[in-house]
């Protein structure tokens, strides 16, 4: 069974990862046929399979029945001599061990950053049935193997260097189900239904995007297999965040071009999706992600970034004080009357928001993007970012009710106005009821616009899955 | 800093709701996170402080007396994924050290008095963990009788004040731990230094709570364990209490029966306690006489008087304590009591005045009894002599104590034996007439009997009770109260007094040193920005 594990921790020769895995690996593949793809374990799929880190080895197609993907586990290769460059131990060399010293909160680190691989392929388990077309078919499967095979990165460090409570949380990662009552996974954005493809693209440009943050900030850690681990999973999330942002644009691009037909601009007649719609799904989907972040005063960040275990976003090239016990992050936040007054966070204690910072960043980018679609288009509608404030669960304006444009409100305001910046049920039954597949070669959907090129230098029109 | 008052009522809670769907009653910690007893923090995630404690315990006394039908208290929380996360750490760093003993002792009296009321009043406590409970947020539950928790994969039990806080859980955790549900000790000692604790199923196979249910069960599962327990289908009438309203002085707060009386000496208070009337009598339905009934009149004033002097007063080192009324109406009142005790609502004020005089008991105070002409200690009011640390007795014709049945067994301290049992331990001979005897006593027998320690002349008393109050209140505070906690509990160790001698030895050591407290102890860098820096030293 471990030949046919990719890997390079020298696996045919680790007894106690082989012990660990004989155990988990039968459950894993329990659980991906239960909660995997529906209906589509046997067709042929042409994925990209990482059998080894160099740079033709990470990304090599085929055709593969998912049930048969060969999900492995790879670290990017040591660099010599690093050291800790960050936090109190700056300075001193990497840890290839756990110090038994941050065990808890590594595990904490790992076991929540593990949850959310599976968890992603639970709430996207029935878009299959519903796909615009093979190329994006693919692309969904795609994400779903990576994120299974995240999984098992994560799982390797729990099995490698946590014992038996890591080979218990393991277990757990594959008994926790996304959006069930009893036992749910560990962040919201999770538990949330993924109901069609606009929610999929949504999900993929924001959600995996603030997987990429947190990928980022684990690669800094001082703890050398997680910083390696991490930063080989980001290879493939490039991948996710690309499905997202160009999924979106796809549709802006066609729900421009069916304006256009339409003399009043009104897209549904034609069967798009309307721009105030994506912004509402932006809205709700962007909020959810921030409050992936956690919270902006934290005591937790603080540790953390103390004691080495997560750094900040690009931490050597966009930092230059990596003690960060000085100065201050000044934040506007409500107070007990609701006004907003501007507070001084220790710097340490507003890694979370720091991190959050780079994201929002990197984020406008690609509204910019979809909104040249719509400039080029002659169109004036332009999408935007709602404020941080926004619809927030977790974190310090999560206890007031804000506008998308971040002015404080009351709550029957709120909810009186909400159905013209989140998705109401109509929105949801209407873009559902767009979702028909298209599963003919070369054919796509009528609410989104091809791709501008295939996977793999393939045409648009190969066959990505074989039925 | 403002007095703290002890006295509130279901309809000023803020933090708990009390639902009474007799015979289950359900009390759910909803704790206001900006109403705390004291502005500078916020008790967030069901955090409490000394306000959210009063509360609880004003609900545990107002069941017994109020709703004697209620056979079941369930507790849990109103909020989603989270039962209590204990003592709030913000709380305790900005607060005195005196003041911070001082909460531990109450929070500690209030959940010894949640299993009085699960052993002695038919009041079954029963803890629902919706959500996790950390800390002090677990040895609430741990004072129940049984606990259940819910299993979302998420929820734990856990005790991370060690290795978050660099101090022990201070409400009697680690005791009931071993002591009460029998974990492995070293089992405990893995939970006790794991900070996220313990979920699911381990929780229960290691004893840590009694069963697990996934969330879509757990309300159901608890009211049918519920269900079963409450069996009895009894239905006595409560009766309500009501507010006790002294009156209040910069010098004096003056109850219905008992008045505390401040200085005008340095560090010194009095508590002059009144007996009852001529005509006191208990009806056929004991009950019938509500909140006015004597002797629960006294104990409840007491009870304030105790507390007051604790959080109010620090600087009172010395309280005397004088009785005024007749010998004969005490022993009257407590035959009658004793002729009663079957009956409900005398058994809750017999285990109220227990109550009281073990809180006497721990509380860091001296206490001189002073059995001068006019006094009536017999019987329930001798025992307040027996708790004191010294009985100065005027040795005149006509002073004199007496005992009655509450002495003997009715009102037992922490260690389980009665007042005059512990003092007499190695007098045995001596206990075994004194079990029996009716007489009265002259100060010259009583100082013979071991009910009082001096039998002081008239012509000496005034001097001799100025020269004993002036040399205590000379003495160090600290070194008292380490003297007091050990000799007034000879005899076995209970639960109870392991909590408490546990309590003032370990945890205050731990409060004051620098490993905690000092400028990189834990207790101080929690939250902040780095991590502790310990003295490495075992001692
Ligand atoms: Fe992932
Ligand atoms: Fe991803």
């Amino acid at each position: 069974m471990f030949e046919k594990i990719p890997n390079n921790v020298n696996l045919s020769e680790n007894k106690r990862l082989q012990r660990a895995l004989e155990q988990w690996q039968p459950n894993f593949i329990r659980w991906w046929m239960e909660m995997g793809p529906e209906g589509f374990q046997q067709d042929e799929v042409y994925l990209r399979t990482a059998i080894s880190v160099d740079s033709n080895g990470w990304a090599q197609f085929d055709y593969v029945k998912m049930p048969d993907y060969r999900w492995g586990i790879f670290l990017v290769p040591a660099e010599p001599d690093r050291k800790i460059h960050f936090g109190d131990h700056i300075g001193e060399p990497v840890w290839n061990d756990v110090p038994g010293e941050f065990r808890k909160e590594l595990r904490r680190i790992i076991v929540t950053q593990g949850d959310t691989e599976p968890a992603s392929v639970e709430q996207q388990r029935l878009l299959g049935h519903t796909t615009p077309s093979l190329y994006d078919l693919r692309n969904l499967f795609q994400v779903n193997v990576e994120e299974g095979r995240h999984l098992w990165a994560m799982v390797y460090l729990l099995h490698q260097f946590f014992g038996r409570d890591g080979r218990e949380e393991a277990e757990d990662l594959l008994t926790r189900r996304s959006g069930h009552k009893d036992t749910p996974r560990i962040l919201e954005a999770f538990n949330k239904p993924v109901r069609d493809w606009l929610a999929f693209f949504a999900f993929t440009m924001f959600t995996d995007r603030d997987g990429k943050y947190q990928l980022a900030a684990l690669a800094e850690s001082a703890f050398d297999p997680l910083a390696r681990s991490t930063k080989f999973m980001l290879t493939e999330e490039a991948h996710h965040l690309f499905v997202g942002e160009t999924g979106i644009a796809r549709i802006v691009k066609r729900t421009a071009e069916l304006m256009k037909l339409s003399p009043n601009e009104d897209v549904t007649e034609l069967g798009g999706i309307p721009l105030d719609i994506i912004q509402k799904y932006i809205n709700e989907w962007f909020s959810a992600s921030l409050d992936l972040f956690g919270s902006e005063d934290s005591s937790n960040a603080a540790t953390f970034f103390g004691a080495g275990l997560k750094g900040r976003y690009r931490e050597a090239e966009r930092y230059s004080d990596h003690l960060a016990l000085e100065g201050s992050y000044k934040l506007e936040v409500p107070d007990e009357n609701g006004h907003l007054v501007e507070r001084s966070i220790p710097l340490r204690r507003a890694m979370n928001i720091q991190l959050q910072d780079a994201y929002i960043e990197d984020c406008e980018r690609a509204l910019r993007r979809w909104n040249e679609i719509l400039e080029k288009a002659g169109l004036s509608y332009r999408l935007k970012l709602p404020s941080q404030r926004f619809n927030r669960r977790i974190g310090v304006f999560s206890s007031h009710y804000f506008t998308p444009e971040g002015k404080i409100i009351s709550e029957s305001e709120f909810k009186s106005r909400s159905n013209q910046w989140l998705p109401t049920q109509e929105d949801y039954a209407y873009v559902s009821s767009l979702m028909t597949p298209v599963y003919e070669r070369g054919k796509i959907a009528n609410w989104i616009a091809p791709p501008t090129r295939g996977i793999n230098q393939k045409p648009i029109d190969f066959e990505y899955v074989r039925r | 800093m403002e007095a703290i008052r002890f006295e509130t009522d279901p309809c000023n809670y803020k933090h708990w709701v009390l639902e009474v769907e007799s015979p289950i009653a359900t009390l759910w910690l909803d704790v206001k996170e900006e109403a705390g007893l004291r502005p500078g923090y916020l008790l967030k995630m069901n955090s409490y402080d000394l306000g959210v404690d009063i509360e609880l315990a004003d609900a545990v006394q107002r069941l017994r007396f109020e709703h004697p039908e209620v056979e079941v208290v369930i507790i849990s929380s109103k909020r989603d994924g989270i039962f209590s996360a204990g003592a709030n750490i913000f709380m305790l760093g900005s607060s005195s050290h005196e003041f911070k003993v001082n909460f531990c002792k109450f929070t500690n009296e209030t959940r010894l008095a949640i299993e009085d009321a699960t052993d002695h009043s038919g009041q079954v406590y029963i803890a629902a963990l919706n959500g996790t409970a950390s800390g002090g947020g677990y040895e609430l539950p741990l004072a129940c009788k049984e606990i259940y928790l819910v299993d979302d994969r998420r929820s734990a039990v856990s005790l991370p004040e060690v290795p978050y806080l660099g101090v022990l859980p201070g409400t009697g955790g680690l005791t009931r731990l071993v002591d009460k549900r029998k974990v492995r000790r070293d089992r405990a000692d893995i939970f006790v230094t794991l900070a996220e604790g313990i979920k699911g199923n381990r929780a229960a196979e290691w004893g840590l709570v009694d069963a697990v249910f996934p969330p879509s069960r757990f309300a159901d599962s608890v009211m049918e364990r519920a269900r079963k327990l409450a069996v009895e289908h009894r239905n006595p009438t409560g009766i309500r209490l009501d507010y006790l309203n002294p009156t209040e002085t910069d010098t004096e707060i003056r109850y219905r029966y008992v008045r505390l009386k401040l200085g005008p000496e340095a560090r010194l208070a009095r508590l002059i306690i009144e007996g009852p009337p001529d005509d006191f009598v208990i009806e056929k339905d004991p009950a019938a006489a509500g909140a006015d009934f004597l002797p629960l009149r006294v104990f409840r004033e007491l009870d304030d008087a105790l507390l007051r002097l604790r959080f109010n007063y620090p600087e009172i080192g010395l309280v005397l304590i004088q009785t005024r009324g007749k010998l004969s109406n005490v022993l009257k009142m407590d035959a009658q009591l004793s002729a009663h005790k079957q009956d409900w609502f005398v058994r809750e004020v017999l285990l109220l005045a227990k109550r009281v005089l073990k809180r006497m008991d721990v509380s860091a105070k001296s206490f001189f009894a002073l059995i001068d002409e006019g006094s009536c200690f017999a019987g329930s009011y001798l025992e307040l002599a027996l708790a004191a640390d010294r009985t100065y007795m005027l040795d005149k014709p006509g002073v004199e104590v007496a005992l009655s049945d509450l002495n003997r067994g009715l009102l037992p301290m922490g260690n389980g034996l009665s007042r005059l049992a512990t003092k007499l331990l190695g007098e045995p001979r001596l206990l075994a007439e004194l079990m029996n005897s009716s007489e009265t006593f002259d100060a010259g027998q009583a100082e013979a009997a071991g009910l009082a320690t001096v039998a002081v002349d008239e012509l000496d008393w005034d001097d001799e009770i100025r020269l004993a109050v002036e040399e205590r209140t000379s003495l160090s505070p600290d070194a008292l109260t380490g003297l007091e906690a050990s000799l007034r509990f000879a005899g076995p160790e209970t639960l109870e007094t392991k909590i408490f001698g546990r309590l003032s030895a370990w945890q205050n050591w731990i409060f004051q040193r620098p490993n905690a407290v000092g400028e990189h102890g834990a207790l101080v860098m929690y939250g902040k920005a780095s991590r502790p820096r310990f003295d490495w030293r075992r001692t």
